[in-house]
């Protein structure tokens, strides 16, 4: 363990914390609390940039905390993956928290808005990089608790709701991931990662193994938004301000995906029976995402069903298995949490400006405010798929891995849903840019009513959304360079080998078997079948 | 100890399931009270429940006493009593708030008291269904 290493995957957690304690600290001071709030996120922006290149220079990097060594400490684990994602993230996280900094009020700001914010970063952050089940369920709570408190900041009765119908599914989720937690513990001895996923295949109750991958599926699925436990995301996340929103679009079902990715990869590899209950739940996913999608008005309520539907095409990266399909999902990943930030920065920017995010009631918005249309197009094409943007080259990517490994149905069902995605972005578009805005005296009123217009010019709130949506665009346009991330990561969590070995050390490997795959790169087919056959 | 407890762990699930299926936030608290106990209860089962010595390392042979009580599950059941300690009060909070500003305690009751029932034209405050007031 070299010095270097170890901030880097340190870091990234730790300056989004300090920012939160020195926020407490500096409670009263509303301008520092924003500046908090965003430098958190922009140190964790540089931070996952540098450990990203870290890993792509000198592979993957462990932390053993405390100097315990693995599997009896907890271990910080950065692969391409971890990396990627998070680098994605706090792209998607600093954007928010910039818009979140102009428009905040200041009674939400004393509230704590930023402090909790930084927290939520963190504990996000800390559920990528970790190498620990116990551990994962601890960044869990913690990224929870903030996205808790921030839902429920405001007096407004359906958030109430929404926020109660929130924290009783992730509740539920969080428990059955701790019995989840508990049994792998009480079937391997151990909770590390690594350690897991070379024990798992030597335990002879096979049916308690399959147990724990339902549960372990069910908390990620949930926390994923999956169907059918998605219905508390569209229940819940149009009903705070649209900050919130944007923050938690970008990151928060991203994290359930990424620990499905890992746990599926890692400990259940050989299973066919999970990996096609992955594929059912992802077709499923999609398709009732989108047709929810397509039944709303609200504008934000429409991109809270896409999340629920998208996360669908990510799972089918997951539940594919193959490298290639597997940086599909990775790149989707990256892309989305860009790209759906960027749409839900647009639903603020019109909320602000009309008092309202209902579509009957916008209009004209092409014309008024010809850069907000810009923006929005740009996120839009990129979440439907339209070549050159960022969302046509990961969903070409999962197609093209679906077609080798022949699985025809999800990879129709995928490019169907694609086009009704399309569809449903045609509707805010022709709804909110293209159509008149229709006269009515209340929509004068709502706009009273939103009261309190900011200080902060109407195209400088635009500047995160546009930031972002031009990223999108450079994921499309220079995919070159940035997917070579991806297809790393793919390769990498197709080989659970090199995982296992960078995080145990060649002593600790259980058998020979892996020893050599892991060394030789033979494939987790043969690690698998040393496994079974014993 | 392990045929005893396993049942009190089926029980506090099939009980916390039970509540949390009900409409009232009331026994909802209690059911996800029952269900974090539960899932406590189970890690301190699945573990194995030996003779109680304490695992203290032997100088001489380098390793704990046979029939030690192993210390990890004890540690994650003490990390998951606490975490959920806190996730609970929040939980009570937001309760009391959703009380204090919805007036009921009925999950279901409130999408039909909020959002007013109009098809696709105005309704008397001039909102539309589903558009957030």
């Amino acid at each position: 363990m070299s010095d270097t290493n170890f901030w880097w995957l340190v870091l990234p957690i730790s300056l989004p914390f300090g920012a939160a304690a020195l926020g407490f600290a500096l409670a009263p001071y509303e301008r520092i609390q924003r500046l908090l709030g965003f430098g958190g996120a922009v140190t964790q922006l540089v931070t996952a940039a540098g450990l990203l290149i870290t890993v792509h220079v000198h592979g993957t990097q462990v932390v053993q905390m405390g100097s315990w060594s693995a599997p009896f400490g907890i271990s910080l684990v950065a692969d391409h993956f971890a990396a990627f994602v998070l680098l994605a993230g706090s792209v998607a996280a600093t954007a928010s928290m910039a818009f979140a900094a102009l428009t905040v009020e200041r009674e939400r700001v004393d509230s704590g808005y930023f402090t909790l914010a930084n927290v939520l970063l963190a504990g996000v952050a800390g559920a990528f990089l970790t190498g620990d089940l116990f551990n994962l369920f601890v960044w869990f709570e913690v990224m929870l608790i903030a996205s808790f408190v921030l839902l429920a900041m405001g007096r407004n009765p359906l958030q109430a709701a929404g926020a109660t119908n929130y924290v009783t599914l992730n509740l539920v989720a969080s428990t059955t991931f701790l019995v989840a937690a508990g049994l792998a513990y009480a079937l391997t001895g151990t909770l590390n990662f690594a350690d897991l996923a070379q024990r798992l295949p030597l335990v002879e109750q096979r049916e308690l193994v399959l147990i724990l991958a339902v549960l372990l599926l069910a908390a990620f699925a949930s926390k994923a938004a999956a169907y059918p436990l998605s219905p508390w995301l569209p229940a819940s996340y149009h009903t705070p301000a649209p900050d919130v929103s944007a923050l938690f679009a970008g990151l928060l079902t991203k994290v359930g995906v990424y620990a499905m990715a890992r746990s599926v990869t890692l400990f259940f590899p050989g299973d066919d029976v999970v990996r096609n209950a992955v594929l059912v739940l992802a077709g499923l996913t999609m398709v009732v995402g989108v047709f929810g999608a397509l039944a709303q008005f609200d504008m934000r309520r429409l991109l809270s069903f896409h999340i629920a539907s998208q996360v669908g095409y990510m799972l089918m990266g997951v539940g594919l298995l193959t490298p290639l399909a597997l940086a599909g999902a990775a790149y989707y990943m990256a892309q989305h949490m860009v790209t759906k930030t960027s749409l839900f920065l647009v639903a603020g920017v019109i909320e602000r400006g009309s008092g309202t995010g209902y579509l009957k009631r916008l209009g004209g918005l092409y014309r008024t405010n010809l850069p907000l249309a810009i923006v929005f197009a740009l996120a839009a094409l990129s979440l439907a798929g339209i070549p050159p943007f960022a969302g046509f080259v990961a969903k070409f990517t999962l197609a093209r891995a679906g077609l080798a490994a022949e699985a025809w149905v999800i990879v129709a069902i995928s490019i169907a849903v694609s086009l009704l995605t399309l569809l449903s972005m045609a509707k805010i578009w022709s709804e909110a840019f293209w159509k008149q805005r229709p006269e009515d005296i209340t929509g004068e009123r709502l706009q009273e009513e939103a009261g309190r217009p900011s200080r902060a010019h109407p195209t400088l709130v635009l500047l995160p959304a546009a930031a972002l949506a031009l990223v999108s665009v450079g994921m499309g346009i220079g995919a070159g360079p940035l997917i070579e991330f991806a297809i790393a990561a793919g390769e990498e969590l197709a080989e659970p080998a090199r995982y296992i070995e960078a995080v145990l050390g060649e002593s600790a490997l259980l058998d020979a078997g892996l020893a050599e795959a892991a060394s030789g790169g033979a494939g987790h087919e043969t690690l698998v079948g040393g496994g079974l056959s014993r | 100890m392990e045929a005893l407890l396993a049942p009190v762990v089926g029980i506090l699930f099939a009980a916390a399931t039970y509540l949390l299926l009900q409409r009232s936030l009331g026994q909802t608290i209690i059911g996800l009270a029952l269900l974090s106990n539960a899932a406590n209860l189970f890690i301190f089962v699945a573990s194995g429940l030996g003779d109680g010595t304490a695992p203290l390392v032997d100088p001489e042979t380098q390793l704990p006493p046979t029939g030690a009580a192993d210390p990890v599950p004890q540690a994650l059941i003490l990390t998951a009593i606490v975490i959920g300690f806190g996730v609970l009060a929040f939980f009570i909070t937001l309760a009391y708030r959703y009380h204090r500003i919805t007036g009921t305690d009925d999950l279901e009751g409130l999408s039909a008291e909020v959002l007013p029932r109009a098809e696709d034209h105005e309704t008397f405050d001039g909102r539309y269904e589903g558009e957030r007031p």
